[in-house]
């Protein structure tokens, strides 16, 4: 009866978890909370893996007992933000134990004359940016998908346009506290912006998918909220070679200008036509003077206002699509929207394109129902076109018979040292083994 | 180290790079006994100095074959003695790979050597309309692969950041001796940020043999003021009031009363009589957007008491507001024999607090301290002046140096913004940091360097052999048992 022997089996870790964690929480090994250690149902699953328990620690400390026991068990782990992004990457290999972060919430500080905020990592990042406001400050990340943590955002290195003017998570992550996969606390950076003391741990853990540990705590630099915002807007809707130089041209003649966008936007639908936008932020004088120059420098299709397009800050596909990250030089954007273009025309698939043109940041959508022979021999040639662009074509998400297709992350650099840096973090390799690149 | 191992090494070396690419004469092996810090001096035992990557990697692995360590030196202007060479290894100067290989404008990108010089990347990209925008002091003799060693800062990091902000790619010779690239020339490269965790290593996960950097667009507008305080305070007061209306400057510059004096001893800067403190406050930016704010920069100054305000009508008088400035440091020297230079970092809101217990602390020793610092970040650099010739004056400027590091950290501050552990400062990362901290940092550079060859007993006090089990959890940090600082 295999069956009743992992129940039991389960009942007997969780017990093992439950009380690792009430150690840490002053109400004694039966005190803690109800559903802080549950069994896990069919909504636990990670990329279609089903979990067998679920974990949700309340703090740095009650993290760092449960993963020292559940190492001690030789459990499997994948950390849980706020689950927007969960189907990013590749499924684990192997699932026990799901630790979400939605206890680990709250600003813990925030010293606004030194513009920084000390958050914990399950802080909805919405949260957070309304607990900013009253003080006139901002966290300078975009949220395109709503209702992503501080810590999920951190773990994938979200970012949405403005990362133009503020950088990513590696820009602005000035300090973090990390519980390593066998339990140990650890925290690098501070709570000042210009710090070179140690090793830049944030940075590593940017984007690492969870692989490398759990980050319980951020410190991050804040910026002030601009009195002022303008969208200035231009269509281009010649087709072919045409419409893809005018947007080259418009894109060059921003970038060349002294305009200091906070974000420069490229949208192609798969309808045709393309969309640049600008948003200008600042004081609203320099903000109107900034936006009229704009205006004059795209030509007379160009329109001032300010409110953002409908399609402004989201990714440009729907849950259950296939989302890639297409990134490149600047003055390769052009060559990647082309390229979109002309891969949804061979293969009969719509393919809607847009991002940040100017970091050479974009995303491209392909809907669910597409034929997934075609999807992935979309990829691979999206992938060509980012190589010649210097860039990377990562896919972001896809439906099962895309993944069985293609290789989600695509050729990686120093992979034989990321591999080390993860066997030295994670030598039984058990945080969420399998979703990160070259399998690690 | 035996000599003969050495003797092998320069032999092996000579016929794979050429006489002159290795040096072992000890007289010239001299000249590289020490880098910017030059109160530490040991003389390496071989010197070589490749040409290209290709060289810098057989250096390498020919270290590693024979188990020598090995120290990577740039321009050699590095205040921590990261430079520092080791007794019985090799020092791999790259001052050889000094090819800016391409600037290209369109991508606002530069590929670089790590040997070229940081303000040669800003004048190959000058003429396009781009520059380079980390500018540390050194910036016309520091070189580029320090910079991306030390993760250097500068003047005008307040607004755009440092090294690690401007570094997209790397091609790395690892300690193993291979030739990797790390990240590339587009952003967001897949796999770990190995570039954020190389950038700021101080030559202790490899050497850079090519940077890929961000070239910055030029601004329209440059706008600069100087303001005279009658304290820091005051000075420190409007600093707050700049920050708080949400203007973000290019630069915030102060200097107290014994920095002036000094600056004007020896540039002759001109600075308004009588100030405790002046400010130097840089705008750049779109024209429309700096002028709105550099209007209100100055109400803010006069609104704190500022008692004179100087505009720079052009750049001849912006560089001499900067000149008195950046020559700090080495004016010092008209003041006083002998000064340490110390990098520490608060809370910008902490200045006015700090400053008088700084001066405090020079009191009870009856030691002078000259301040110069970037006031918008709160990255300090009190330079400690002492007379060697006077018994025990040295010893109680390195004990008040190292108080104020202290003072620093208990304000939750670092004990260095910009001028790196190095030798100088290993002794005081745990006082930041716990032991599970620097076990954790060990991980990964073990991952790099699993046979501690690579510029060992920098960064960190006691080095670990990195097959030694982490240790486990040994308490509270001695800070928050204090009570001094949280360990946020």
């Amino acid at each position: 009866m295999p069956r009743l022997d992992t129940d039991t089996n389960t009942t007997a870790q969780m017990d093992t978890l439950r009380a690792a964690i009430a150690a840490h929480d002053g109400s004694g090994p039966e005190g803690a909370e109800i559903g802080v250690v549950r069994p896990a149902g069919p909504a636990d699953a990670v990329g279609g893996v089903p979990a067998r328990i679920v974990a949700a620690p309340g703090s740095t400390a009650q993290a760092a007992a449960l993963l020292r026991a559940a190492a001690g068990l030789g459990l499997s782990v994948v950390f849980a933000g706020g689950g927007s992004r969960s189907d990013w990457g590749n499924p684990p290999r192997t699932l026990d134990l799901v630790v979400q972060t939605r206890r680990l919430t709250g600003v813990v500080e925030h010293a606004a004359g030194d513009l920084i905020v000390v958050v914990r990592a399950g802080t909805p990042l919405a949260e957070l940016q309304s607990a900013l406001a009253p003080a006139g400050q901002q966290l300078g990340l975009d949220d395109p998908v709503g209702g992503a943590t501080v810590g999920g955002t951190v773990a994938v290195n979200g970012s949405g346009p403005r990362r133009m003017l503020y950088g990513t998570v590696r820009d602005l992550l000035i300090g973090v506290t990390l519980v390593r996969a066998d339990g140990v606390v650890a925290h690098a950076g501070g709570k000042v912006v210009k710090n070179v003391a140690g090793y830049d741990l944030g940075k590593l853990v940017t984007g690492a998918y969870g692989t490398l540990g759990l980050v319980t705590e951020c410190v991050f630099r804040l910026h002030p909220v601009p009195a002022a915002r303008s969208y200035v807007r231009c269509r281009v809707t010649a087709a072919g070679a045409d419409g893809v130089a005018r947007v080259g041209r418009l894109l060059r003649t921003v970038l060349g200008a002294q305009l200091v966008p906070a974000a420069l936007e490229v949208e192609a639908p798969p309808e045709g036509g393309y969309d640049v936008v600008l948003l200008l932020e600042g004081t609203p004088a320099g903000v109107a003077g900034r936006a009229e120059v704009a205006a004059r420098l795209l030509g007379a299709d160009a329109l001032p206002g300010t409110a953002a397009p409908p399609w402004w800050g989201r990714y440009p596909w729907q849950p259950g699509d296939t989302g890639l990250k297409l990134t490149g030089v600047l003055s390769g954007v052009p060559d990647l929207l082309a390229a979109g273009r002309a891969a949804a025309d061979r293969h009969g698939v719509p393919v809607g394109v847009r991002g940040s043109a100017g970091t050479g940041v974009l995303y491209a959508g392909l809907p669910a129902a597409a034929d997934p022979d075609r999807v992935a021999r979309i990829v691979e040639e999206l992938r060509g076109a980012t190589a010649e662009a210097g860039g990377h074509a990562v896919v972001l998400t896809a439906p099962d018979p895309v993944r069985d297709r293609v290789d989600l992350w695509g050729p990686v650099e120093g992979l034989e040292l990321m591999r080390r840096v993860k066997h030295r973090f994670d030598p039984d390799a058990r945080l969420a083994p399998g979703r990160f690149v070259g399998a690690i | 180290m035996p000599t003969a191992v050495i003797e092998r090494l320069a032999g092996e070396l000579r016929g794979a790079l050429g006489d002159e690419q290795v040096i072992d004469d000890r007289a010239r092996l001299r000249t590289y006994e020490c880098d910017g810090l030059a109160q530490y001096r040991v003389v390496p035992a071989l010197v070589v100095l490749p040409r290209t990557a290709q060289e810098c990697a057989r250096v390498v692995r020919a270290c590693v074959a024979a188990r020598v360590p090995f120290v990577a030196r740039g321009s050699g202007t590095g205040l921590s003695g990261g430079a520092l060479p080791h007794p019985d290894g090799v020092l791999i100067v790259t001052s050889r790979l000094r090819t800016i290989r391409e600037v290209l404008p369109a991508d606002e990108r530069a590929v670089v050597e790590p040997g070229v010089i940081n303000l040669a990347v800003t004048r190959a990209a000058t003429p396009y309309g781009y520059y380079y925008a980390p500018d540390p002091s050194s910036q016309q003799i520091c070189s580029i692969g320090g910079n991306v060693a030390e993760n250097s800062g500068g003047a005008h990091c307040l607004k755009y950041g440092f090294t690690t902000n401007h570094v997209l790619g790397l091609q790395i010779v690892t300690p193993d001796g291979d030739l990797v690239r790390l990240g590339g020339a587009a952003p967001d490269s897949p796999g770990y940020d190995l570039v954020g965790a190389f950038v700021g290593s101080e030559g202790t996960l490899g050497i850079a043999t090519e940077v890929t950097v961000r070239l910055v667009r030029l601004p329209e507008s440059v706008r600069t003021l100087l303001a005279a305080f009658a304290t820091t305070d005051a000075a420190g007061a409007a600093t707050s009031a700049i920050i708080a209306a949400g203007v973000v400057p290019a630069a915030v510059e102060m200097m107290d009363a014994l920095a002036i004096e000094a600056a004007e001893a020896a540039v002759r800067c001109g600075y308004p009589a009588g100030a405790g403190a002046v400010l130097i406050v840089e705008l750049d930016g779109p024209a429309a957007e700096v002028e709105a704010q550099f209007a209100e920069v100055e109400r803010l100054c006069r609104a704190n008491a500022a008692f004179e305000i100087r505009i720079a009508a052009d750049d001849a008088e912006r560089a001499l507001f900067w000149k008195g400035r950046k020559s700090a440091f080495a004016a010092v020297g008209r003041i006083s024999p002998d000064y340490i230079v110390q990098d520490g970092v608060i809370p910008r809101t902490a200045l006015p607090e700090v400053l008088r217990r700084i001066g405090e602390l020079a009191a009870e020793r009856g030691i002078r301290v000259a301040n110069v610092f970037h006031a918008g970040d709160g990255n300090l650099h009190p330079l400690v002046l002492f007379d060697d010739a006077i018994d025990g004056q040295a010893e109680r400027a390195e004990e008040l140096s190292g108080a104020i590091l202290d003072l620093c950290v208990g304000y939750g501050g670092s004990i260095t913004g910009e001028h790196g552990v190095g030798m100088d400062k290993a002794k005081y990362l745990p006082r930041m940091y716990t032991d599970d901290d620097l076990d954790t940092m060990q991980l990964l550079r073990c991952a790099f360097d699993p046979r501690s060859l690579a510029n060992p007993g920098k960064i960190f006090p006691t080095p670990r052999l990195c097959g030694e089990v982490p240790g486990r959890h040994k308490g509270a940090h001695p800070l928050q048992e204090a009570g001094l600082a949280e360990v946020f």
